[in-house]
């Protein structure tokens, strides 16, 4: 069985709005799987999110969540999730310990029991000295982590986590991708994840989604996905200022096999880029381009994202 | 769907932490109250005022009145409160849970009733420094179930505004049209009566009215009260357990944000 699957999903805020929120989605997320969705702001992700965790009624199309229908069988879905929420959704005259707590005997846990997972929830993430502090004392990573605690101490078959490390400093951001993947190893927990950063899709998921606009325009393992460029890509910075623009003598080269211009950057697709640099810094001389600098990678997912919809994921 | 005893009781001590950790907002909040007492029990204690019932001090006339007051205003502010945690994002972990939102409405209702009953208890306790004589422990008890009922009644009030607002702006505006009105023609302060009689009507809707009178007429003697104590509390339970319903009705159908 599938811990998700969707079907034709709509969301619509206003029945005379034209744009739906989600638009028409499919997909299915197998047992175990840590999976992503990924797209700007606006793309849909936390909206999705809302109606697979009963938040919100979808307008039309169906969803269920370990089985469940999300629209009809609701409390079994409450009862088969752990969510963390994008803003902090914590109980701030509380302690740490007693959030989970809380939560612990909201879903019905046995007091035994409640006292045991909630010691190990945090010393998964390390929030064990800071238990008994109000939760309004902690930074945003320790609340973070203590979130993503309370997200699995009942024992969900799915996890969701609406942009799990947004805000958070880098350092912080690593920690938490590790407890993440602990969970999902221990626990065999699925999970469900949106964010806008593309290393964070990439280092965390087996699969990812990428969404645009309501819609889900391509869904494969991040491999995959970028072997779709399987080329290398050289991205080079020119002066806009200087004394010749023509972009245009870069197609000429016979090795380009894809041309990109955006905002005084040229990215030119091509097998083997390690080698083709002298030529193209020739050819950028001759044309009497100047060049501020260039920038030879693999492609990401963010070269995905542009490939699929002409645009980068920040705008 | 069921009720869930563990989420109530879990909901309940929320709430009593909460109230815990705010002690001295609660005990500031009785100000209010026990200025009302004070001096308007000294202001009107010489007056006669038209209506009230042979043989009764202001000051016993109007306590009862001041604790369906207290109650009434940390009532519905119980229940708006909820919005608060909409605010804070706490709200969302509440909806995801697995229980029924007729528990997590009575959950809600019992901690605010109880922060409420609380208040009203020491009201009537300090009442007795500015002369109001307490009949016995029988008057106690009886006193305490009618503002369990008045407690229940405007909490769940509370959460009704609470289920239809979008967030606390709209506070003020209850407070200066619904509250205030609910307070002043509940004959808290002098007996309905004495208004012109087109507005009696109105009088009898106020749900506040039959708590108070019930009040009366168990702290002061049945003479002292306009319904008989029967009738005040059939009123106030039908009305709180219809106030909760609705609250309960309008949470399912909530969705959280849009």
């Amino acid at each position: 069985m599938d811990a998700i699957e969707v079907n034709d999903l709509t969301k619509r805020f206003n029945s005379k709005d034209s744009v739906a929120a989600v638009d028409h989605l499919s997909f299915r997320v197998a047992e175990g799987e840590i999976f992503g969705l990924l797209g700007p702001n606006g793309a849909g992700k936390t909206t999705l999110i809302k109606i697979l965790t009963t938040l919100l009624k979808p307008t039309s199309g169906m969803a269920t969540v370990a089985g469940f229908d999300v629209r009809r069988e609701k409390n079994r879905v409450r009862e088969s999730i752990g969510i963390v929420f994008q803003e902090p959704a914590l109980d701030w005259r509380l302690t740490g310990r007693e959030n989970l707590d809380f939560h612990a005997r909201m879903y019905g846990i046995t007091r035994g029991e409640r006292e045991k997972r909630i010691e190990e929830a945090l010393k998964l993430v390390e929030l064990e000295d800071k238990a008994d502090i109000m939760t309004d004392k902690y930074s945003s990573g320790m609340k973070r982590r203590l979130e993503i605690a309370r997200g699995f101490i009942h024992d969900p078959k799915v996890l969701f986590l609406d942009e799990p490390t947004l805000g958070l400093d880098t350092q912080t951001r690593r920690r938490i991708w590790d407890y993440i993947k602990d969970v999902n190893a221990r626990e065999r927990v699925t999970i469900v994840l949106t964010t806008h950063q593309m290393d964070e899709a990439d280092y965390l998921c087996d699969r990812v989604g990428i969404m645009d606009h309501g819609k889900i325009i391509a869904l494969d393992t991040p491999r995959n996905l970028k072997d779709l460029i399987s080329s290398d890509l050289v991205s080079l910075e020119l002066n806009m200022e200087g004394s010749s623009n023509d972009v245009e003598v870069f197609k000429s080269l016979d090795f380009v096999t894809e041309f990109r211009e955006h905002n005084g950057f040229v990215t030119l697709k091509m097998e083997r880029a390690d080698l083709r640099i002298p030529a193209i810094m020739e050819v950028a001389k001759r044309a009497g381009i100047e060049i501020l600098s260039v920038n030879l990678r693999k492609p990401s997912l963010e070269d995905v994202f542009l490939h699929f919809t002409g645009r980068r994921i920040r705008e | 769907m069921g009720i869930s005893w563990q989420a109530i009781y879990v909901l309940w001590l929320r709430e009593m932490k909460g109230m815990w950790r705010a002690k001295s907002r609660v005990i500031g909040s009785l100000g209010m109250p026990m200025f009302f007492l004070a001096f308007l029990g000294l202001g009107f204690g010489g007056a006669s005022i038209p209506g009230m019932p042979a043989g009764l001090q202001y000051i016993e006339y109007l306590t009862p009145g001041i604790i369906g007051m207290s109650m009434l205003f940390s009532s519905v502010f119980a229940g708006i409160s909820v919005l608060w945690d909409k605010e804070f994002g706490f709200l969302k972990e509440v909806m995801v849970a697995p229980v029924s939102r007729l528990s997590l409405v009575l959950g809600r209702t019992a901690g605010g009733s109880t922060v409420a009953l609380m208040q009203g208890i020491m009201v009537l306790f300090l009442s007795t420094l500015l002369g109001f004589k307490i009949a016995g422990v029988v008057p106690v008890i009886v006193a305490l179930l009618f503002m369990c009922l008045i407690s229940v009644t405007f909490v769940g009030l509370g959460l009704v505004f609470a289920s239809v607002m979008r967030d606390m702006h709209g506070f003020p505006l209850i407070m200066n049209f619904v509250v205030f009105p609910t307070f002043l023609l509940s004959g808290a302060l002098f007996p309905i009566g004495a208004l012109p009689s087109w507005l009696i009507p109105v009088c009898y809707l106020d749900p506040l009215t039959y708590g108070v009178d019930g009040l009366r007429g168990v702290l002061l003697g049945a003479g002292a009260s306009d319904f008989s104590i029967l009738l005040n509390f059939m009123v106030i339970s039908a009305i709180s357990i219809g106030m909760v319903s609705v609250g309960s009705f309008l949470f399912e159908r909530t969705e959280v944000e849009r």
